[in-house]
């Protein structure tokens, strides 16, 4: 493992985000199974071969508005993904799935455009997505990375809300993290229709809750798919 | 951490958490007060209990007995419909099956980590006092009471979101349980939309559109961060309000779960 990330303030820290990363990626059982081939050679690439001048250095800030623009970033990156789902359809999408993913696309561009807003002057820049890994003519590949990013959004609004200051910021996540929540569950019923994975218990512990997941954990699972460099260090700090 | 860190922030609140004595004669309490309460009065009444019943307590006491009293709810509601003959197909059963084995799951950590502070589970009537008659043996009934359910918890716990500010790690169980109804609740409404032949009707809700119009009200709303944000990024109104979910109070929510409780 390298230990120089300019990302990474020590080698424990790196070597616990390429777990993580690993990990998270690995949690989604039957993402795994089905596309461990795309995620894992993304895994690679972002971790290994990230080239230097593709993207900017973009420091989320600190306190309420570190958290804000991390969720920012992180509906920056639906917002795309979807975007080109919608722009490059996949082979045999039906009317539902292309209604589906319309108005998610939708509900993602009006979470960005929200957060630009009501950051203002403070707002990161737009970002620089990475889809390279994704094959977007698949519906398996677009289906299960969609499934990744709404898990993951649910698992980082999740574990930002005790970080945050301000309760009318808190209750805005609580107002934004449910409707990620219904997008997983709707994409993961188009994946397995009427089985329980909407909430499968590769995703839901014992105790029935969803995961929760800290900053520096989430960007470090979706650093392959942004070609800036994204630090997070003293979100909600 | 988890359970025992819980329990330990009650015990620092009030060293008597494990106290069984207490409990017992709650049980008693609620149990004479149920009976001798008049149905109108329920809602108030059940407010009532689940508020002062641990006065001196922390706030995040009475949101974990609020959040209690739901999943209960939820728990027994889902436990009627699996055992129930001939009402859940078994294309869906998977998916009752795993709501319910959360709901449960979602009453056993409240009650672990409330201790004897717990609240003893109430009475149900899950018709509703007739409204919902045949809800464990029409199946179109059934899904419209649990996509309702479902929504009025998603609704619950976000309104708890701020009181819970000052206790990080149970605003974080919170949310973790929070993100789990929403979820339920998209794939019910999806089920109910179906069943009920409501096209509008989908996994988030645009408006206020649900199977019982009632719980949905305030779900239109159009003002987020204090900005109205109507024709947002030039998307239209069904998106822009099914981008934001709306939460309730504590007093919306026990108003629309009381006729649920016998007492």
């Amino acid at each position: 493992m390298h230990t120089s990330k300019k990302y990474s303030s020590n080698k424990a820290e790196d070597e616990r985000a390429l777990h993580v990363n690993r990990r998270l990626f690995l949690s989604s059982a039957g993402l795994t199974t089905a596309f461990g081939t795309i995620l894992i050679v993304t895994g690679c690439t972002k971790e290994d071969h990230q080239i230097p001048g593709m993207g900017d250095a973009v420091d989320l800030g600190s306190g309420d508005i570190g958290v804000l623009n991390y969720a920012y970033a992180l509906e920056q990156l639906e917002a795309a993904f979807y975007a080109k789902v919608i722009d490059s359809p996949f082979s045999g999408m039906t009317d539902v799935e292309k209604t589906i993913l319309t108005d998610i696309r939708d509900h993602e561009i009006v979470h960005r455009e929200f957060f630009k807003a009501a950051l203002a002057d403070k707002a990161i820049k737009g970002l620089t997505p990475n889809f390279d890994g994704i094959d977007f003519g698949s519906r398996t590949a677009v289906l299960g990375a969609a499934k990744l990013f709404e898990d993951t959004g649910v698992a980082a609004y999740n574990g930002a809300g005790k970080l945050i200051k301000d309760p009318n910021y808190l209750l805005l996540a609580g107002k934004i993290v449910s409707v990620e929540a219904r997008h997983a569950a709707v994409i993961r019923d188009l994946i397995n229709p009427k089985s329980a994975d909407f909430a499968g218990d590769d995703i839901i512990d014992l105790n029935g809750m969803d995961k929760a997941v800290a900053p520096a954990d989430i960007l470090a699972a979706v650093k392959g798919y942004v070609k800036d460099t994204i630090t997070g260090a003293n979100v909600g700090k | 951490m988890d359970i025992f860190k819980i329990i330990d922030q009650f015990q620092q609140i009030d060293g008597d958490a494990t106290g069984r004595l207490e409990y017992a004669s709650r049980r008693y309490f609620m149990n004479k007060v149920g009976s001798k309460l008049a149905s109108a009065a329920i809602p108030t009444a059940f407010a009532a209990i689940v508020n002062k019943a641990f006065a001196q307590s922390a706030a995040a006491v009475d949101v974990l007995n609020y959040a209690l009293t739901l999943e209960y709810l939820e728990d027994e509601f889902y436990k009627g419909g699996l055992v129930a003959a001939n009402l859940i197909p078994a294309s869906d059963k998977s998916i009752f099956m795993q709501i319910g084995k959360h709901e449960s799951q979602h009453v056993a950590f409240l009650v672990k980590a409330l201790g004897a502070k717990a609240i003893a589970k109430p009475m149900f009537d899950f018709t509703y006092k007739g409204a919902f008659g045949d809800v464990f043996t029409n199946y179109k009934t059934f899904v419209t009471v649990s996509s309702a359910l479902e929504d009025t918890g998603v609704r619950a716990y976000k309104g708890q979101a701020g009181v819970l500010i000052a206790d990080p790690q149970i605003l974080e169980y919170a949310l973790q349980v929070h993100s789990v109804e929403a979820r339920h609740a998209a794939v019910a409404r999806r089920l109910a939309a179906s069943l009920l032949g409501m096209p509008a009707m989908k996994g988030w809700i645009t408006g206020k559109e649900g199977a019982v119009p009632a719980i949905y009200a305030g779900e239109e709303n159009m003002t987020q961060g204090g900005v109205n944000i109507k024709g947002l990024a030039s998307k239209t109104d069904a998106a822009v309000t099914e981008a934001f979910d709306e939460p309730l109070t504590k007093d919306a929510v026990l108003a629309i779960a009381g006729p649920f409780i016998k007492g």
